[in-house]
């Protein structure tokens, strides 16, 4: 065993805090955050420069890593800045669906941080349900309702799941296709969300597509990408709970009330305490969800499932205490603790949350 | 011991209910059941409504337009408040200030300010709460040194809720710095029109403008406006502090946030069924129903003690304690009830501007409301104080 990353991954590590560091502050994110477009464009490019997208794919598919653990080193760090930008909707999540559907020029320009995409698959009712499409695709002709789509107004393509055969819940007879954005009958409703970025409701009216991968094998690429991207989810709630804890302990060792600093109030030593040893066992389930995911599907699954659900108590606890330890400041927009609080909390709402994954689990663990 | 209410209590809540029914407009319901935020007029207003029925003070002796309500009355009139939908009222001028004014204000003072109160002359705000002196209230510096007929007024407050709409202000100010912390503060009415008075926004991390610092350079302040003696504030304050925490318990919010999640959960879908009949949902939202409907017994116990006059001590501070704990896991239910919809940021629609949003329409601000209702365990003595205040009385040190 070893738990030392290599030296390749501790160098993408330091160079990434340093940049984020430097470049990513708390203002130029309040302004990023203040614009319509919600995210910048100039981050985006120097990040891949710096090799962020690259990282998160294999030198088969035209990067230099893509293993879990390359993931986990650049969400951690991507979350403990609080960045907003959608490394991993736009690049991750739909950079694996093509290159597990064949499709290699375009991973190629996602590498090159030319090419943004957006995956429009959850519906109105589907809540975390992967296998739950009711938007339909005849030849390849779409109709439907997608919900709470990420990124989809600044792309140009978008991925969309539609049912070609088969029930509302069954895995097989989902088709992936790519929709033009400007494509007659597409409609999207766009919105800023509460912890930065934006989403939209996309409606489709008879919209022409273009098939990726086989039809009705949908389900297969989603279930490998939405592995890889929870993985992602996990590794930027720890870094966005490293960044919580350390604002606390600072705070705690700083704020004076009643002619001490808080942090010797025993009341709030303990608790702090039981952040760190929450941290701990944060950082182990991450570690395993990305030390597994190259592993069997059951491994891998399992480990995703307890990693998610550790990942949403932790980080509920983290965020709750936090905000609770630092008293009113904490409450204001301005403070660097109110987006990353924001930040993990709403990761309990991005695939799939504490309960969803408590219950997967339970069907491979009991079974 | 009888668990139900008296006739006499329940021909109240049928006076209550039917007022509700008759004066509540559906709109402004509706704006309190989405927590889309209200304006000044829409407050205003609601108060107004109040006044017009003898009801706006309930605290109040009726000498000065009272309604004179006991404690479970007034428990009453917030359990069906709440159900309905109803604004409450903004509570520093009528429930905080006004009773430190009856009790050690002037004749003057009362004849002058609580008037005024009722007809909505005045918007009060609360100006305790300085950079450096948040918990531990009295290390505050806000200074006021006496010239003549007048306190010139120097310092910082903060925190100052609704302070935008407000015109005038009571704070605590420090007149004497030579002795212990609490006995040199004093209590001192400011008119925030005064120059030198300058209100600046703080904008919450839900993206709502509801608190402000509010900065005294050299404002000129009456000797009139003292109320009571000169550095005695300190008692004032702490009695304030007891009125501050009636209907601490918040049991008819939590009543009518928990009817909201079970609404929420039977629409939502999770795996082909009503998301209530998720074992692991329902079992949270049954946890906190079983923990809600012991608090409120709770709360009734304690209320009627003190509608037999017992003043309600350390179970105050118990109350605030599990009534916030409750509140806000009502709030963390109802945003993980409506899955991904949580995400939207509706500060638009908090603000009250018309960008629509997705449906389930009324999802767009549970998110933003779990977050702002962090403050429910900060203010108003933090949680930890409150525990610190059960320990100390009932195990002394
Ligand atoms: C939304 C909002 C509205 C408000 N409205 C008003 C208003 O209208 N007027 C007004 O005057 N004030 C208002 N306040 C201020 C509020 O009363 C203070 O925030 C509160 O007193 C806590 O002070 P603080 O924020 O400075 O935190 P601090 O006092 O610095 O506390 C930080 C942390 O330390 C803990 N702590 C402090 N002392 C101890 C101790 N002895 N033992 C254990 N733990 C301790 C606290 O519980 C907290 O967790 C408001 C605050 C908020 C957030």
């Amino acid at each position: 065993m070893n738990f030392e990353l290599t030296e390749e991954r501790q160098m993408l590590q330091d160079t990434l805090r340093r940049f984020l560091k430097d470049r990513y502050t708390t203002e130029v994110r309040n302004k990023i955050l203040d614009s319509d477009v919600g995210m910048s464009a100039d981050i985006w490019n120097e990040l891949a420069e710096l090799g962020v997208i690259g990282a998160l794919f294999t030198e088969d598919q035209g990067g230099f890593g893509g293993m879990g653990f390359d993931i986990a080193v650049v969400f951690e760090e991507l979350g403990r800045a609080g960045v907003v930008e959608p490394f991993l909707d736009g690049a991750l999540l739909c950079g694996r669906i093509l290159a597990h559907a064949g499709q290699a020029d375009k991973v190629e320009a996602i590498i090159g941080g030319t090419l943004q995409l957006a995956l429009a698959h959850g519906e109105p009712t589907s809540r975390y349900d992967l296998n739950y499409v009711q938007t339909t695709a005849k030849g390849n002709v779409i109709n439907g309702r997608k919900a709470v789509v990420m990124n989809a107004e600044a792309v140009d393509t978008l991925i969309v799941s539609a049912r070609t055969s088969g029930g509302a819940a069954d895995e097989d007879g989902i088709t992936l296709f790519a929709v033009d954005k400007d494509a007659k009958g597409l409609m999207i409703q766009g919105y800023a969300l509460l912890s930065g970025g934006r989403a939209a409701e996309v409606t489709l009216d008879n919209v022409e597509g273009t098939m990726i991968g086989e039809e009705g094998k949908g389900f297969a690429l989603l279930e490998t990408a939405y592995a890889a991207a929870t993985v992602a989810q996990c590794a930027e709630t720890l870094g966005a709970m490293h960044t919580a804890t350390n604002l606390t302990k600072e705070y705690l060792m700083t704020r004076k009330q009643f002619g001490r600093p808080i942090g010797t109030f025993q009341a709030l030593a303990h608790r702090m305490a039981d952040l760190l040893i929450e941290m701990e066992q944060a950082t182990s389930a991450v570690t395993r969800a990305a030390g597994f995911l190259e592993e069997d599907a059951r491994t891998r699954d399992m480990n995703i499932h307890a990693a998610k659900n550790l990942m949403g108590r932790a980080g509920r606890l983290v965020s709750e205490e936090a905000i609770q330890m630092h008293g009113g400041i904490a409450m204001t927009q301005e403070y660097e603790l109110a987006h990353i609080a924001k930040r993990i909390t709403m990761a309990d709402h991005r695939f799939g949350d504490t309960d969803h994954h408590l219950e997967k689990f339970i069907a491979l663990s009991a079974a | 011991m009888d668990l139900n209410y008296t006739d006499e209590e329940l021909a109240f809540r049928d006076e209550v209910r039917a007022f509700f029914e008759e004066k509540l407009k559906p709109e402004l319901a509706e704006k309190v059941r989405l927590g889309t935020g209200l304006s000044k007029e829409d407050m205003e207003g609601w108060h107004a409504t109040l006044n017009a029925q003898g009801w706006l003070v309930p605290n109040w002796t009726k000498e000065f337009g009272g309604a004179e309500w006991n404690a479970v009355q007034r428990h009453i009139f917030d359990e069906e408040s709440a159900r309905y939908d109803a604004p409450r009222t903004v509570p520093f001028g009528f429930s905080m200030l006004a009773p430190v004014l009856h009790k050690f204000g002037s004749k003057e003072q009362n004849d002058y300010w609580l008037p005024r109160m009722l007809n909505g002359d005045d918007w009060w705000c609360q100006g305790y709460s300085e950079p450096g002196a948040g918990s531990d209230l009295a290390s505050l510096k806000t200074k006021a040194v006496r010239e003549g007929d007048h306190y010139i007024v120097n310092g910082q407050k903060t925190w100052t809720t609704l302070g935008q709409h407000a015109n005038m202000i009571f704070c605590l100010v420090r007149t004497d710095s030579t002795v212990k912390n609490q006995e040199g503060i004093s209590f001192l009415l400011i008119d925030m029109d005064t120059p030198g008075v300058e209100v600046r926004p703080i904008i919450l991390l839900d993206g709502t403008h509801e608190v402000n610092e509010v900065w005294f350079t050299d404002v000129k302040v009456p000797v009139a406006n003292l109320v009571g003696e000169e550095n005695k504030g300190w008692t004032y304050a702490k009695y304030l502090l007891t009125h501050e925490r009636t209907n601490i318990a918040g049991v008819g919010y939590s009543q009518a946030g928990i009817a909201t999640v079970k609404r929420i959960a039977k629409a939502e879908m999770a795996g082909g069924k009503p998301l209530m009949q998720n074992p692991l949902f329902a079992a949270r939202v049954a946890q906190v129903e079983v923990d809600l409907m012991a608090m409120a017994t709770t709360n009734l116990r304690i209320i009627s003690k003190a509608a037999e006059g017992a003043a309600p001590g350390v179970e105050a501070s118990m109350l605030k304690v599990k009534g916030t704990i409750i509140r806000q896991e009502i709030n963390d239910l109802a945003r993980r009830a409506v899955g991904v919809y949580a995400m939207p940021f509706a500060s638009e629609m908090v603000e009250g501007t018309n960008e629509p949003l997705p449906d389930p329409h009324d999802a767009g601000p549970l998110a933003a409301h779990y977050f702002n209702n962090r403050k429910l365990s900060i203010f108003g003595g933090s949680n930890e104080i409150q525990r610190g205040i059960i320990a100390k009385v009932t195990m002394g040190g």
